[in-house]
């Protein structure tokens, strides 16, 4: 009998499967994606998750009996009351009890398909939704980067990060404890030997003198110098890069003339700047402003799914930044940066205001303010400037920290980002 | 040091420590061997065991077992799904692993506790390597020496394919073979036929042999039969190329691999690549009861007698108890969990009794199993059993009063239309030959899988490839699934496909179902 131990084996050997598989079920995983990332809140958009999707197009048909023609019959176990002759009420088709012997016996019955998707393949595939260059993606779905810094010592490591000093220490101490002869004691013995040789060959000292020498040379060969125990590493551990925070001010225009196709479109842009703005901080944080015509903080679900009727004064959710700024999130701690969706809509006296807090408190403190307008189509892109657009069309020639974008649908979203992160803009 | 403490009869266990190491996995499989050879009398192939973390386990799930498999993107769905379940915590994994190879391999887990791992040992390295041996579905379907390096052959050349014509059209192939899989099995025995080289150089030599001893004598005595001569593999004609696989043929696969007109050579390969794997697993989709209640029995009185020896000690076994009590779980039929019988549950359930019936028979056993009651000899009764039956037959021939009442079995039956019920045996004097009856019907497989044949392949004529499904009490064919079947055929075969349904016991054409056209 041989025993192998083929835990070492290369793992994941299903990997090259699970790819085909992906790759067969993009359509359907896409959907999904694109789904699950609807449903989920914008910190959570990297998460792995589990995603159920339909089978059609994964299905493995083969021939079998479909279950409710024919005659059927069958042994069961676990017979408590019935007798020959009785009849007993047919669950229907699947409903466990003995239909789940014919449902499932044959054919694979399950209409939806659940498994889950590593972080990596999630993202791979919401920011291939968005239609973002290969390059882009690769360096948001790419993991934290490391620094490895000096943390204490270890017994085991590479040969190169041998610590001489604590080495040496070690030796010294444990050839104190065990009392290896040091080669000076060796050596005054040996010439106080060879002393003796010459003077007093046959003195009993001289005997004595020799078993001690043979004794302290036994020791010094049996007490190693160097011993494998003795060796100290130097251990480093990865530590994240220097931690930076961050945080995110979502704004969006609430009231009714806000669809819910244009408010996702809005959920999408800001889980992509998400997803940009924590691969450069550690902590993000996120603030949701709703505004209608009037402003207030809100949490996640309340800023996408609750409905607000009203006017629409913008200069109200800067008003209410501005507020939340000053608060809780000082400039010299937090880098700031701001988001806001809206369909365009302001009413048209608040102009000036909007411009004047913008370029007066808002611009000198962000990072980068981003500004995208959604349209319902590609019509409405054709319709004349928006009364926001108007405004804000200036600051982005005159503040390089200012964006402003149209956006129809979702391959419209990755442009604004291109301007974000060039790597000349990046001037952190 | 230790052992001096602690009593003697723990010196002689085979492990102490819960956790196991290669001394221990090593000792206790000697022990085992003892036991299953010595005594049971077991014969088994050279046993090679690996250790593999869960993660390879679930790799091996995934690729149907097989240490080495070709890449499909069905492994892949497997994958996801059992890992899922894996994950949730909804489905523990199987202890283990075996593969009917010589020498045989089990896989066992690096997680399992050493009770566990003489458990799986007994169980797999003996109970199913004996079955594999000496069962004869397997000793006539299944080639153990062969079936690794073939995987080895098949995977290197499916991957070739794939570098040569594209992953895409390898999957293609691989998608209908698979979907034809149940219908890539030879049945019975095949008669050896002549192959088209031998049979051309057959009616070569014959030319050559009357080119010689030409003589117009005999042309003019002796005028040529006008009448065709067809016997087969003796014609100096050019035989038919419908000759060369005679209808009607249940193997489809085959059937496709020889006749489909505009087969490439390669996707011909791959259709046999599928079929020796569907011929490989065929005996084991007929003997799930008995190959897994052979394990069963043969670890649970491995360990029970290891136990006796005091090799084992009393917490080993209460935690094998407890695996095995699991394994042989059955609920009943209103039971949330219920799924059918446990094929574990029977199997070992019959074989105890049949040990019962030999060595302890009461009056109904002598009545019910003349041939075996009281003939004390468990073991040969039951190598007997394990080498020449297989579900069907064996649970036909000895499933016992007791078993089913045991389990309190009941048979019930409706039409398609019905909306109730009929229980229609139960388990009594006048329910038990019916119960057995009808469970062993169950197991055969030519019952259970659609009896579908190839009927006609009009290669003279437009082409098109008939199936025809002999249908049993009434069962038709799922038409979604039967379709894309379908479709399947008829992308290999290259021509339009029928399929009709026909009841077998002569009333005629139930369904028919579209030609479907190949794509392109």
């Amino acid at each position: 009998m041989h025993i192998i131990d083929r835990r070492r084996n290369p793992q994941g050997k299903s990997l090259s499967n699970r790819q085909r598989f992906l790759r067969r079920a993009k359509r359907q995983v896409t959907e999904a994606v694109r789904q699950a990332s609807a449903e989920r809140r914008i910190r959570d958009v990297a998460d792995g998750e589990r995603i159920v999707i339909p089978t059609d197009g994964l299905r493995e048909p083969r021939f079998h009996h479909d279950p409710v023609t024919g005659h059927q019959d069958g042994v069961a176990t676990g017979n408590k009351t019935f007798r020959e002759g009785d009849r007993i009420p047919r669950p229907g088709k699947g409903a466990g009890g003995k239909g789940g012997r014919d449902g499932s016996a044959d054919g694979d019955g399950t209409d939806a398909f659940g498994f889950v998707l590593t972080r990596e393949e999630f993202l791979d595939i919401f920011l291939e939704d968005l239609e973002l260059p290969d390059l882009m993606k690769k360096s948001v779905s790419r993991l934290e980067n490391t620094k490895p810094e000096r943390s204490g010592f270890a017994t085991s490591g590479s040969p190169t990060n041998i610590n001489l000093l604590r080495t040496m220490r070690n030796s010294l101490s444990r050839r104190i404890a065990l009392r290896r002869p040091s080669n000076d004691e060796l050596d005054a013995l040996r010439a106080e030997i060879a002393d003796l040789e010459r003077t007093a060959p046959d003195s009993r000292k001289l005997d004595e003198l020799r078993i001690r020498l043979g004794l302290l040379e036994r020791r010094t060969r049996e007490i190693p110098y160097l011993d494998p125990m003795d060796i100290r590493f130097n251990r480093f551990e990865a530590v994240p890069r220097p931690i930076t925070q961050a945080v995110m001010v979502c704004m969006m225009d609430v009231s009714g003339s806000m669809s819910e196709a244009m408010k996702d479109l809005a959920k999408r842009f800001f889980m992509l700047l998400y997803l940009f703005i924590q691969r450069r901080y550690r902590h993000v944080e996120i603030v949701f402003i709703r505004h209608t015509h009037k402003a207030e903080e809100v949490d996640e679900d309340t800023f996408f799914y609750s409905r607000e009727t009203g006017g629409t004064v913008v200069s109200t959710a800067l008003v209410e930044m501005r507020r939340v700024i000053a608060e809780r999130f000082p400039v010299s701690d937090w880098n700031i940066y701001a988001a806001q969706a809206s369909d365009g809509d302001n009413l048209t006296a608040d102009g000036p205001e909007v411009a004047a807090i913008l370029a007066r408190d808002i611009l000198p403190i962000t990072q980068y303010f981003a500004y995208v307008e959604v349209s319902g189509g590609v019509g409405e892109l054709l319709k004349t400037n928006s009364n926001l657009w108007r405004i804000y069309a200036p600051f982005a020639t005159s503040h390089d920290n200012f964006a402003a974008r149209r956006v129809a649908g979702r391959g419209d979203i990755y442009p604004v980002f291109r301007d974000l992160f060039t790597p000349e803009k990046q001037s952190v | 040091m230790c052992s001096a403490l602690t009593p003697a009869a723990d010196a002689a266990l085979l492990f102490a420590d819960p956790d196991w190491s290669y001394d221990a996995v090593q000792r206790t499989y000697d022990a085992i061997e003892e036991i299953a050879v010595g005594e049971l009398g077991l014969d088994v192939y050279p046993n090679q065991i690996e250790v593999i973390t869960a993660e390879q386990m679930l790799d091996a799930y995934a690729s149907i077992g097989m240490p080495l498999m070709y890449g499909h993107w069905s492994f892949g769905k497997q994958f996801a799904t059992n890992e899922l379940l894996y994950r949730k915590g909804a489905r523990g994994l199987a202890y283990e692993i075996v593969i009917n190879s010589n020498p045989c391999i089990s896989y066992i887990m690096e997680d399992n506790s050493m009770a566990m791992q003489a458990l799986v040992i007994a169980h797999a390295a003996f109970g199913h390597n004996h079955f594999f041996k000496n069962n004869n579905l397997f000793r006539q379907w299944t080639d153990a020496e062969a079936i690794l390096d073939y995987m080895q052959f098949a995977k290197t050349y499916i991957a070739r394919c794939e570098e040569r014509h594209g992953a895409r059209a390898v999957e293609r192939v691989l998608d209908a073979a698979h979907s034809l899989m149940d219908y890539g099995v030879n049945r019975y025995q095949r008669k050896r036929r002549v192959s088209p080289q031998s049979r051309e150089q057959r009616a070569r030599d014959r030319l050559r042999y009357e080119e010689k001893s030409y003589s117009d004598l005999w042309q003019r005595t002796n005028p040529v039969d006008a009448g065709p001569e067809r016997d087969g593999d003796g014609g100096d004609q050019p035989p038919h190329p419908a000759e060369l696989v005679p209808l009607p043929e249940e193997n489809i696969l085959y059937y496709l691999e020889k006749m489909a007109p505009r087969l490439e050579p390669w996707k011909r390969e791959v259709l046999r690549i599928v079929r020796q794997i569907a011929q490989y697993f065929y005996p084991q989709k007929q003997t799930k009861v008995m190959n897994e209640g052979c394990a069963t029995y043969v670890h649970y009185r491995v360990l029970n007698r290891l136990h006796e020896k005091r090799l084992l000690s009393d917490g080993g076994v209460l935690e094998f108890l407890h695996s095995h009590s699991s394994v042989i779980f059955q609920p009943d039929f209103d039971d949330q969990r219920y799924s059918g019988i446990n094929p574990y549950a029977l199997g070992f359930e019959m074989m105890t009794d049949i040990q019962r019936i030999c060595e302890r028979p009461s009056d109904e056993d002598r009545q019910w199993f003349p041939d075996i009651a009281g003939n004390g000899d468990a073991m040969g009764t039951l190598r007997d059993a394990w080498a020449n039956y297989r579900d069907e037959s064996f649970i036909l021939q000895f499933l016992s009063p007791t078993v089913m009442r045991r389990f309190k079995m009941f048979r019930l039956s409706a039409g398609p239309d019905d909306p109730e019920y009929l229980v229609e045996a139960i388990h009594n004097e006048r329910g038990y030959r019916r119960i057995r009856k009808s469970l062993a019907r169950r197991y055969d497989v030519g019952l259970h899988d659609p009896n579908i044949q190839v009927v006609e392949s009009n290669l003279d004529g437009d082409r098109t490839l008939v199936l025809r499904h002999e249908v049993i009490g009434g069962r038709l064919l799922d038409r979604e699934d039967a379709t894309a079947v379908l479709q399947h055929v008829a992308d290999l075969w290259g021509y339009p496909v029928a399929l009709e349904e026909v009841d077998a016991t002569g009333h005629g054409v139930l369904r028919e179902h579209q030609r479907v056209e190949p794509r392109d």
